[in-house]
């Protein structure tokens, strides 16, 4: 996704250059701000936040950064009933289940079924393309009641079944990887016939290790959106201790968070953290991954 | 066009696999994805051959296919195509746990005469009237200027996105706080510069109303006082959002545009707006096409944040056509009147992205 610039004369910043840079800047500010507010919101007392104060701190207030917020977050967050374990831990170790178990497993079968409709000769398979495809025409709200209804009857509400399973296929997963598999040329499996290989022996050890680039695009893309959901798991789940991220955030600000604006703003930089986290590390990868397709409702 | 998109790619090469050309880039995915169906060929390979040794591996090679595609068909099968088939039955049912009556089109028929449902869809026309253009064209502009090789264009790029990739409860949380009537920063900054606090969130009034009332002091009628300030509250936040996505997409289409026409152009003397309108917003048209559809339908699936900003209020100032759905599920239990309301949005959906096919097909200009 390399930018080419428009090429433009030489010559010295001109008012129109200036305004230019104006209006980035004032929209770079715009998608910061939150972030920032978020953050200093998160170490400043109740007091503070009640009397809005925007800068508490030396040299125009006498506060010291409030860190303890956090700790009182996950007091007032509260605590499993049965184990006594803080229900953040749960939260967070859901999220990071439902994520792997998503990740993984959309990542698979997105990888068969994509090598069987790129590579293998299997009668109906244009067919099977054209329905994977269509089933992306359909809004996820029109198969929202009958899905949760399934859940009922196939005693998966309040388990990680519902929450994981009915989206390990992911048909843009199957799609992309189908795509980049078509690229690798067909010389090559006729080479690795040559050497005694199979279709699954040659789909391990040398297309899934040419198509990192692919799963990994894959992978991030199933990432966030299962890292964002909350509509899904606000339906099939309803202990606390099986609640995602995002619904104890919504059900901490509907409640007490409410009040200590402070702490709920220490729990979302919580929540939003490893998703910064990874953006740097993965920048570039990340945002050519969340552009190929919109992921995000 | 699907074959060109094909024709367009340079013939793949073994070394070129791994790191070049990741097919994830916006400008190939976002084409209708019917490009390479033709590609392969299949049953090319398997005409003309007989003899049982290859028979059987044939008959091998479509076992292992069908084994390939088994869990996600039978994932597709089961979590997508027959919750349809149910909704169509539950919608027809009065349903507590299982169906109770068959009560046939009453649920639709009771939707259809529902002014809720009326209301949920003109409060989503109007949100997606309102932050489409909006989104779009902050995106269009942002991304133009970028375009013209800006210092630092790497950090705005990724400034931008941040938004983007926040998970939508935490920056719907830090916006309802911000947006707060009491200890929210907008409402310190209007008292900073005289202007009286607003309700925000919580304001159902129009927003022409409004701005009439507090800067001129004067009242407007009922049927023009507008969206409501907490619709438009919304709209704020989801422009927040999605804008850097948009950028990111019209980015990559620029770089599509090829250089040569704006050289043959300027030796023409033509520059700046006269440039954009006839170069570059032309070519541009496939892409601002793809993010027109899926703007639009973004807008119909607008829930998480309207959710955990406002749960529809105050009223139902805010309940779009999917948190009208949603309440009717999970606060009301009523399984067969929210599966009929959910397919009746469907309709609407459908609908619209075939006029919208049909209106900016015509406009769209491929190459």
């Amino acid at each position: 996704m390399a930018v080419v610039s428009a090429p433009r004369p030489r010559r010295p910043m001109s008012l129109t250059r200036a305004g230019v840079y104006l209006v980035l800047l004032l929209g770079a500010t715009a998608s910061l701000l939150p972030f920032v507010y978020m953050l200093m919101t998160s170490v400043k007392s109740y007091s503070s936040v009640v009397n809005n104060t925007l800068w508490p701190w030396p040299p125009f207030g006498a506060e010291s950064l409030q860190l303890q917020n956090y700790a009182l977050a996950i007091q007032a967050i509260g605590f499993d009933r049965q184990t006594g374990t803080p229900l953040l831990v749960r939260y967070v170790a859901n999220s990071v289940v439902v994520t792997l178990g998503i990740v993984l497993g959309s990542l698979l079968t997105s990888v068969l079924a994509a090598y069987a409709l790129a590579r293998l000769n299997v009668p109906g398979k244009n067919l099977l393309f054209l329905f994977v495809l269509a089933v992306i025409m359909v809004p996820e709200d029109a198969t929202l009641v009958p899905k949760v209804v399934l859940m009922y009857n196939l005693k998966w509400y309040n388990t990680y079944m519902a929450l994981i399973v009915p989206f390990t296929v992911n048909v843009f997963g199957i799609f992309l990887l189908r795509q980049w598999f078509l690229q690798i040329p067909k010389e090559l499996f006729e080479a690795a016939v040559m050497d005694g290989m199979g279709h699954l022996r040659y789909l391990i050890s040398i297309v899934i290790p040419l198509s990192k680039p692919a799963m990994l695009t894959v992978a991030l893309l199933s990432f966030i959106w299962s890292w964002d959901s909350f509509k899904w798991p606000l339906l099939v789940t309803r202990d606390s201790n099986m609640r995602v991220l995002g619904v104890g955030l919504q059900q901490f600000k509907s409640g007490e968070g409410g009040t200590n604006v402070q702490l709920l703003m220490a729990f979302a930089i919580l929540v939003v953290v490893p998703v910064l986290v990874f953006y740097f590390l993965t920048q570039k990868q990340f945002r050519e991954a969340v552009t190929t397709v919109g992921i995000k409702g | 066009m699907g074959a060109r998109c094909v024709a367009q790619r340079p013939p793949p090469e073994l070394m070129a696999v791994p790191s070049a050309r990741s097919p994830a880039s916006p400008p190939v995915a976002t084409q209708p994805p019917r490009s390479t169906v033709h590609v392969s060929a299949p049953g090319a390979s398997a005409a003309g051959r007989g003899g049982a040794r290859i028979t059987r591996r044939r008959l091998s090679e479509i076992g292992l296919g069908y084994t390939l595609l088994a869990p996600a068909v039978v994932l597709l099968l089961t979590f997508e195509v027959f919750p349809i088939v149910y909704g169509a039955y539950i919608s027809a049912c009065d349903w507590r746990l299982q169906c109770t009556q068959f009560v046939g089109l009453d649920n639709y028929t009771r939707a259809l005469t529902d002014s809720a449902m009326w209301h949920a869809l003109l409060v989503t026309a109007t949100y997606a009237l309102i932050s489409v253009p909006l989104q779009l064209g902050l995106g269009l502009w942002i991304a133009y200027l970028l375009y013209q090789k800006v210092r630092g264009q790497e950090m705005f790029r990724m400034l931008f996105f941040l938004p983007y990739i926040t998970s939508t409860v935490a920056s719907a949380a830090v916006w309802s706080y911000l947006y707060s009537p009491d200890k929210g920063i907008l409402n310190s900054a209007l008292r900073l510069i005289g202007l009286p606090a607003q309700q925000w969130l919580t304001e159902p009034r129009g927003v022409f109303l409004l701005a009439a009332q507090s800067l001129l002091g004067v009242s407007v009628p009922l049927w023009l006082q507008g969206p409501s300030l907490a619709l438009v509250s919304l709209i704020a936040f989801t422009t927040w959002v999605f804008v850097g996505y948009d950028i990111a997409i019209f980015l990559a289409g620029l770089g599509n545009v090829p250089t040569e026409l704006y050289d043959a152009a300027k030796v023409d003397g033509a520059s700046g707006w006269t440039l954009f309108r006839n170069i570059t917003f032309p070519l541009l048209s496939p892409t601002t096409f793809f993010l027109l559809i899926f703007t639009v339908i973004g807008t119909f699936k607008a829930f998480n944040h309207v959710w955990v900003m406002t749960e529809g209020g105050p009223g139902d100032a805010t309940t779009t056509a999917s948190v009208l759905i949603f309440q009717q599920l999970y606060q009301n239990n009523r399984y067969g009147y929210s599966a009929a309301l959910a397919f009746i949005l469907f309709a609407v959906i459908l609908l619209l992205t075939v006029v919208q096919n049909r209106l900016a097909g015509r406009r769209v200009v491929y190459d």
